[in-house]
């Protein structure tokens, strides 16, 4: 051999060898093969060389010289599974504090992270129900104002639909739908509210639903056909069979007919409806207006949906190129608008990307994100006190490596059982956290009635086989660094001098654990502080206007003026109002508003009201006065501006604005010119997060669907009884709805509370699994310091500076987690999570240092108890036996 | 009598086993069969046949001193059995028997 080349075979190669190769031929084998490499490496170049190495090691795979299963070699390993598990158990009832540390660490977390699996397999499983149901695609729009970012909306128009059904090869069946039918469905005096989506007639050929009666295809191909849920058509017609029959609904003179009944859809399905109407019903009611032709307008895009299924081997890709051309030849009719159309795979509707204008159920990208960062969060710390522990207390398992080793114990067979024992561990606490599970499932499902309606969360033996294999995973990483370290220890080094160096070479890397474990429940416990703030804030926020015991009421289609009678004889009711909607909970009705400048135009965000609103809710005027009280007018007049609609057109002050001619979208005869009779002071209309812009109050009594009822009582439950019994008198099929606006005002911000609820129990568990974790190093560490303790002690050290000794290496690392968790979770939320509100709490001083100064004395504590008893003890006691 | 056979490459090799006694071993009977026939054969074919000749009880091999050379692995030296001999000659003087019984007047022709 030339030893200056320095060139070796490559090693993959020869671990291959090593591999497969018996071992009664593989130093031969890898001899020759070595030799040769040289030769060649000599006479043809390295590269040459390697290559004919690699041949080489594969031209020997033959049947003679691979590796047979060796029965005996098997039959060995059983035996010592048996025996790793023995001495696993063992181990664990030996060490009755360290394993219940770990076992109770994980078991809290792993519960944590069964509700999460069980939360992403049943995310997962929606809509998978349907034939090919990776096959079935969404059409979805882009929708783009001149130059602004584009909105995306899960909506497109009825005439994308009809193209893509011209022009489109490729597909199987695609469905036009349009949502929102709904009505009253009498038969004779028997009134049941119904409601649905007009459908083409291919329905059931893109989806699988269940059609019980009637005939899949001509179902839906008639006007004013219906096909009912069974939940429905029972309903409906109570045991009758409801083939055939018909309705009317709400004041419509053409009856429907029942042409099929299907199953309702299942609970995992993001389309939830309780009957489908044809398409057809849809369009001949459009048509009875043949000069209005916009509801088949490219840009009615909001609130028709179009699905299909496509043809085996046709792929997205195929069908979104032949859409570019739709939508660029649609798209040159308008100058100001873009809409482009493309395709969303079904499959990722309900967790996908976040578009506008959702059919049924969908929450996000967001909420699956959160869900597993979190969760990993806290099975990852449950797993750093187990690594940490394992690795603190190897100083005495590494003798028994030390024996095994030297009876013929291999590194593998060492690994194995260090990984067996920590999967054992996590196995034990699978069974507790299976048992938490079931305690923070309801929980959970009742934190917000989205929740609710989402998921279920049943267990099925997919959702069981998955918490095994996440249980056998977590063990095997939480045990991986221990058995490892373990595993490499050499018999002689251990067995000659136990406290070799090298055992606590791994100081630092526990270091590191602790600090990351600390800053993570830090930073949990600071977010959950933040959170609350920001929902009390929200809460005790100053709208501008008083909110407090006023009850909103829908009227679901009920008289106006009918109800408000029947609610006025109820004495507890002191006024009561009319409007459109309800302000600063997110809704909004916007139009385009002109000054004089007719190039000048901004959104003008408003609500219809009656003359009693402004005094009721205490709006505070500026100039001018409130509506007064008039009949249904022709044509609407007036209107009631906040400040800055002022500002944004410069139109002065609220005085001179008085008598000043706005101009508000159009109706049917022309521009809709609007003299400003009052300015209010500014509120705060929107929820807290957007700013204030231009808001204006106007007038139309026929525009109004909503009461203020303004509550004076002390008894609220008798109170709302009595409003009950008025509505029931005029109304028996709809129930009662009302909410008082404060509570609607909760609802609003219910995501802070539930975030604040999520990050908090979270901040508890981890805390509590870091502080389980710091217990653990203090018992250890008084433990094996005992004699130093009691030596320091004897020689004339107080108990409280031993205690000081011994906890400010603790102290130290919780102090390097504070000063990375306070500026990391304040950045967090200042520059991330907050950065785009424009009204909110400020994080101050509380929020910051609570969180640390209870970890702090938690640790302390923790540590604290256990140098106290470690200095308390009698030294004679500890030295004399030696 | 398939199995005990001498297949025409397995005789080749088990000759050079016999030239290069006794430091008989893999790469060098590789070699030695590139240079006494010009053949190339691979590594792993004269192993196999190495493999088969053991089995069939021709030839024994035995571990030699380690060496840096072969990244420090020992050669397996081959030699070849009594058995061994007896089927090479068996071989060699069925091949003889052949030999002698073609007429002269073959070699004439050419």
């Amino acid at each position: 051999m030339k030893p200056s080349t320095g060139h070796t075979p490559p090693k993959w190669a020869n671990r291959l060898l090593e591999w497969y190769c018996r071992p009664e031929l593989l130093e031969d084998l890898q001899g020759d093969l070595h030799e040769y490499f040289d030769r060649n490496l000599a006479s043809k170049g390295p590269k040459r060389a390697r290559i004919n190495f690699v041949m080489d090691v594969l031209k020997f795979m033959r049947p003679y010289t691979i590796r047979k299963l060796e029965i005996l070699n098997n039959l060995t390993t059983i035996v010592m599974f048996k025996n790793y598990f023995k001495t696993s158990l063992r181990s664990i009832a030996r060490n009755k504090l360290f394993s219940a540390i770990n076992i109770i660490g994980l078991a809290v977390s792993m519960s944590v992270c069964l509700l999460a699996i069980s939360f992403l397999v049943e995310i997962d499983s929606y809509d998978r129900f349907h034939e090919d149901a990776d096959q079935i695609y969404r059409v979805k729009n882009s929708y783009q104002f001149l130059q602004e970012d584009p909105s995306y909306f899960a909506s497109t128009s009825i005439l994308a639909g009809k193209l893509i059904q011209e022009q489109v090869p490729g597909i199987k069946a695609s469905v036009i739908m349009h949502r929102g039918f709904s009505g009253d469905a009498k038969m004779g005096d028997y009134i049941v509210p119904v409601s649905g989506i007009h459908t083409t007639e291919d329905f059931f050929e893109v989806f699988s639903f269940e059609l019980l009666r009637g005939n899949p295809e001509t179902a839906l191909s008639e006007p004013h056909s219906i096909v009912l849920t069974d939940e429905t058509a029972e309903k409906l017609f109570k045991g009758q069979d409801p083939m055939g029959q018909t309705f009317q609904v709400g004041n419509e003179e053409t009856p429907y007919q029942v042409t099929g009944v299907m199953k309702k859809p299942p609970h995992h399905s993001h389309l939830r409806f309780q009957s489908l109407v044809s398409f057809a019903t849809y369009e001949e009611k459009r048509k009875e207006n043949p000069e209005e032709t916009y509801w088949i307008s490219w840009s009615n895009m909001w609130a028709n949906y179009v699905y299909m299924k496509l043809e085996d081997g046709t792929s997205q890709e195929d069908i979104e190129a032949r859409l570019v051309p739709i939508n660029d030849k649609q798209n040159e009719k308008s100058d100001r608008v873009t809409i482009n159309t493309s395709l969303q795979p079904m499959l990722a509707i309900v967790a996908g990307e976040n578009l506008s204008n959702q059919i049924g159920m969908s929450m996000g990208p967001e909420g699956t994100w959160i869900i597993v960062i979190l969760t990993s969060i806290v099975i990852l710390s449950a797993g750093f006190n187990y690594t940490n522990l394992s690795i603190a207390r190897s100083l005495r398992r590494a003798k028994e490596v030390g024996v095994r080793k030297v009876v013929g114990a291999t590194r593998g067979q060492v690994f194995t059982q260090f990984i067996i024992e920590a999967t054992i561990i996590s196995l034990i606490a699978l069974v507790f956290a299976y048992l938490l599970f079931f305690l923070i499932k309801p929980e959970f499902l009742n934190l917000d009635p989205d929740i609710q309606q989402m998921l279920l969360l049943e267990n099925s033996p997919k959702v069981f086989l998955f918490f095994i294999l996440f249980a056998v995973l977590v063990g095997f990483l939480a045990g991986f660094f221990p058995a490892t370290f373990l595993s490499k220890l050499r018999a002689v080094s251990v067995l000659k001098d136990a406290s070799n160096t090298k055992l606590f070479s791994k100081v630092n890397m526990r270091k590191v654990l602790i600090v990351t474990q600390f800053t993570l429940s830090l930073i949990f416990i600071i977010s959950a502080s933040i959170e609350l703030k920001q929902y009390k804030y929200a809460l005790a926020f100053d709208l501008g206007y008083d909110t407090e015991n006023v009850l909103n009421i829908w009227l679901q289609g009920n008289d106006i003026d009918q109800m408000a009678n029947a609610f006025a004889s109820v004495p507890e009711v002191s006024q009561i109002s009319r409007s459109a909607m309800i302000t600063s909970v997110g809704n909004r009705y916007s139009e385009t508003i002109k000054y004089e400048d007719p190039t000048d135009s901004t959104d003008l965000t408003y609500n219809f009201i009656d003359e009693h609103y402004l005094p009721l809710m205490g709006n505070r005027f500026l100039a001018g006065s409130n509506f007064e009280s008039r009949q249904l007018q022709e044509r609407e007049e007036s209107i009631i501006v906040n400040e800055q609609v002022l500002k944004r057109f410069n139109i002065g002050t609220p005085q001179e604005a008085l008598g000043k001619y706005v101009q508000v979208g159009r109706d049917s005869q022309g521009p809709r010119k609007l003299r400003i009779i009052g300015v209010v002071e500014d509120f705060q209309y929107a929820t807290i997060q957007e700013s204030i812009e231009s808001f204006g109050f106007r007038y139309a009594p026929d525009r109004l669907e909503m009461l203020n009822l303004k509550i004076a009582t002390t008894d609220v439950m008798a109170t709302m009884e009595k409003l009950e019994t008025a509505w029931n008198g005029l109304d028996q099929v709809h129930p009662f709805e009302a909410t008082f606006y404060d509570e609607e005002i909760q609802r609003t911000y219910a995501e802070h509370s539930i975030l604040f609820t999520i990050v908090g129990f979270l901040a508890f568990l981890t805390i509590s699994i870091a502080a389980l974790g710091l217990l653990g190093m203090g018992v250890y560490t008084a433990e094996t310091r005992l004699k130093e303790i009691s030596i320091r002690k004897v020689l004339g050290a107080s108990e409280g500076s031993l205690v000081t000794l011994l906890a400010r290496g603790f102290m130290w690392l919780l102090i390097i987690s504070a000063a990375i968790a306070v500026p990391a979770a304040y950045f967090l939320f200042d520059s991330v999570i907050l950065a785009d509100a424009v009204n909110k709490a400020n994080i101050g001083f509380i929020e910051l240092f609570a969180g640390v100064i209870i970890i702090f004395a938690i640790g302390f504590l923790t540590i604290g108890t256990q140098t106290w008893k470690a200095a308390k003890s009698n030294p004679a006691q500890t030295l004399r036996s030696e | 009598m398939k199995g005990t056979h001498l297949g025409e490459f397995q005789e080749l090799v088990l000759l050079s086993i016999g030239v290069l006694y006794p430091e008989a071993y893999g790469v060098g009977i590789k070699e030695e069969i590139y240079a006494k026939t010009g053949r190339k054969v691979t590594l792993s074919t004269v192993h196999a046949a190495l493999n088969r000749l053991e089995k069939k009880g021709l030839i024994k091999s035995e571990l030699g001193e380690a060496t840096k050379i072969r990244g420090g692995k020992r050669k397996r030296y081959l030699t070849i059995t009594a058995y061994g001999i007896k089927m090479l000659s068996e071989s060699r003087a069925q091949r003889e028997q052949f030999w002698n019984a073609i007429p002269k007047v073959v070699f004439d022709v050419n």
